[in-house]
């Protein structure tokens, strides 16, 4: 289903939730690194709203998400486990702000896009060109649909440019909009 | 030992002092209390929208975030941490350990806090924002960032307190900086009088209510009115702002603040700010109310949900479990024992919690209840130790989150309460509005 044509083109497979998916779905805490181990924590990614999640995903998969995705903890050992079980892409109505950093310092794109949320189904089989800034999505009749992606903000194109937060730091030595010299430090 | 009825955030003797400048360098007119804050810190202007790089002026990271964090510091960044003496290590989330893999990794992460210079707090020391309060590592201005959602608790002294991922522990470690995108601001404004039996936790939920789970996304929270609520109790109300999805929660500074901490002159608010939204909450409106699973704005009044039968009441958290919180819960027992087939759990925010509850008898009085008293930490909270929850079971806790599977099984539930209507469900073995709440 998700594994791809006879083509060249390699096809995804979108998974859709629905509103409020929060950390604790994404990992539950029980299942955290330092409980369970930091070589296994992924396989429980999704293991009580979606316990087939783990098993069936593959490299590249786009997760469609609802309003809010990604409420609650900080923890970035979620998106981290998603990362290490290849998803590709999250698209939802919302983001929650913590979750967003953490996606973003993980170099997972995270797109902020209602049209697609409302244009996708759950086993449909897509393909992410974020240079071409669109989605497409193989139709019924095995044809294609092209849906645009929007536009992406400076700021996350600074840091997606050099594959995270942290990389963009490593190679700058300064935070993406940070351009001037480091502030005085009141806290002294 | 040690003086009862201590507030959390005071010293010994006087106020904390402030660190910030007198002046503030640049103009603050018309500028919200988060746009204060990091205009301040940023040495220019900045607006809701734009990105400011701060210094920060405290990290805090918990033993489930701590050891990527320094992990990423040492691999990726060099491992030179520019201000160790502003670096916090709390052991709390799995205190004490429980199995051998958790039990090794604190041991490196102890170690690692030895070698880096780090403040260590370690288990049994009590819930990280309770600590740091307790120690003066949050004061008014500051910027403290924590790898725990519910770094928002520092903005009960005005403090720009965030939660963030281990990556961003991390660079906020090295750099000694971080980048914010300025919030825009929602403010809510509090008046009247509370009702007897209406507690912070009752006020912080009917907040969450009605800005909902995402309405204060990104934006900051500046609670106006907070004059009649205590120090912990402003703790309640900012905690719980992150529920509403807010990146910050700042009780506005008042005189109540100025007399424990040394507050800037400029860290005002301005009434002409621009704000995105404003809630207004009469307090004599608000009733004792309980979030029902799995979502914490699922917010009603209790009831509406009284006679649910309970098997397992959880005191404690980074929400309610101060000494105020535990003295609620022996003054609505009022001497009667906790319902047969149902388990009590209390455990307090902090050593020093702790300590004033075991000097003033208020833990003598919980254990004759029958309650069970645990460590200083997080307990159950998160579901990883002490007290998870087995299928079917119902918990009333006065945690924060009611999320599937929070505490153990997914098919547990957990309602959300006060102190209060936690020790009167105890007492009936079943969801039940304490007495002096009756008509509130």
């Amino acid at each position: 289903m998700s594994a791809g044509t006879s083509g060249a083109e390699r096809w995804n497979r979108a998974w859709r939730f629905g509103d409020a998916v929060n950390t604790d779905d994404i990992l539950p805490g029980k299942y955290a690194p330092l409980m369970v181990g930091e070589d296994v924590f992924h396989r429980y990614a999704f293991a009580h709203l979606r316990p087939e999640f783990a098993e069936q995903v593959r490299p590249g998969d786009l997760l469609v998400g609802g309003r809010n995705w990604g409420l609650g903890s900080s923890r970035e050992y979620a998106p981290q486990a998603l990362k290490l079980l290849g998803v590709g892409a999250i698209v939802a109505r919302s983001f929650a702000r913590i979750h967003f950093r953490n996606l973003l310092n993980l170099g997972i794109p995270a797109i902020t896009a209602p049209e697609l949320v409302d244009a996708l189904e759950d086993g449909d089989e897509v393909r992410l060109e974020l240079a071409d800034e669109r989605l497409l999505r193989r139709t019924r009749d095995g044809g294609e649909q092209a849906l645009p992606l929007p536009p992406v903000p400076d700021f996350l194109r600074e840091v997606l440019q050099e594959g995270s937060v942290l990389a963009f730091y490593r190679r700058h030595g300064r935070f993406p909009g940070e351009d001037r010299p480091s502030p005085a430090d009141p806290a002294g | 030992m040690s003086a009862p009825a201590r507030a959390p955030g005071a010293p010994a003797a006087g106020r904390w002092p402030s660190t910030l400048p007198e002046a503030p360098g640049v103009e603050l007119a018309g500028l919200t209390l988060a746009e204060r804050i990091l205009s301040v810190k940023a040495g220019r202007r900045v607006r809701a929208g734009e990105v400011a790089v701060v210094p920060v002026d405290q990290v805090m990271m918990v033993d489930s975030i701590a050891p990527s964090a320094l992990s990423i510091v040492e691999d990726e960044l060099g491992g030179v941490i520019q201000h160790p003496e502003r670096v916090s290590v709390v052991i709390d989330h799995v205190a004490p350990a429980s199995n051998v893999q958790v039990a090794t990794t604190q041991k490196r992460l102890r170690a690692v806090a030895r070698d880096k210079g780090l403040r260590l707090f370690d288990v049994g020391r009590g819930i990280c924002h309770q600590v740091l309060m307790e120690e003066g590592l949050a004061r008014p201005g500051w910027v403290v960032v924590g790898s725990d959602s519910h770094s928002t608790t520092y903005g009960a002294v005005t403090a720009f307190g965030t939660g963030m991922g281990a990556t961003d522990i991390a660079l906020a470690m090295v750099a000694g900086r971080t980048w914010l995108k300025v919030p825009e601001t929602v403010r809510v404004r509090l008046s009247g009088e509370r009702r007897s039996g209406v507690a912070a936790k009752d006020v912080a939920l009917e907040i969450v209510r009605r800005l909902t789970a995402d309405g204060a996304t990104y934006a900051s929270i500046e609670i106006l009115g907070a004059g009649g609520f205590g120090p912990g109790e402003r703790m309640t109300l900012a905690n719980l702002a992150v529920e509403a999805g807010a990146k910050v929660g700042l009780v506005a500074p008042d005189d109540a603040l100025r007399e424990r901490y040394e507050v800037a002159p400029w860290l005002v608010v301005d009434e002409d700010a621009d704000v995105s939204r404003e809630v207004e909450i009469d307090l004599g409106e608000v009733g004792p109310v309980v979030s029902v699973p799995f979502q914490v704005d699922n917010v009603h009044p209790v009831g509406e949900h009284l006679g649910v039968h309970v098997d397992q009441v959880f005191v404690g958290t980074c929400t309610n479990g101060r000494l105020e919180d535990l003295h609620d819960v022996v003054r609505v027992l009022a001497g009667r024992p906790v319902a047969d087939g149902t388990r009590l759990l209390v455990i307090p925010a902090s050593s020093r919690v702790l300590q004033d509850a075991l000097a003033d008898g208020t833990v003598a009085a919980l254990v004759a209840a029958g309650a069970s008293v645990g460590v200083p930490g997080c307990g159950p909270c998160m579901g990883r130790h002490m007290g998870v929850l087995a299928p079917g079971e119902v918990c009333v806790s006065t945690s924060n989150r009611n999320f599937m599977g929070r505490m153990g099984s997914p098919d547990a539930e957990i309602y959300l309460a006060s102190p209060a209507v936690a020790a009167a469900s105890a007492a009936a073995g079943v969801l039940a509005m304490p007495e002096e709440a009756v008509g509130a």
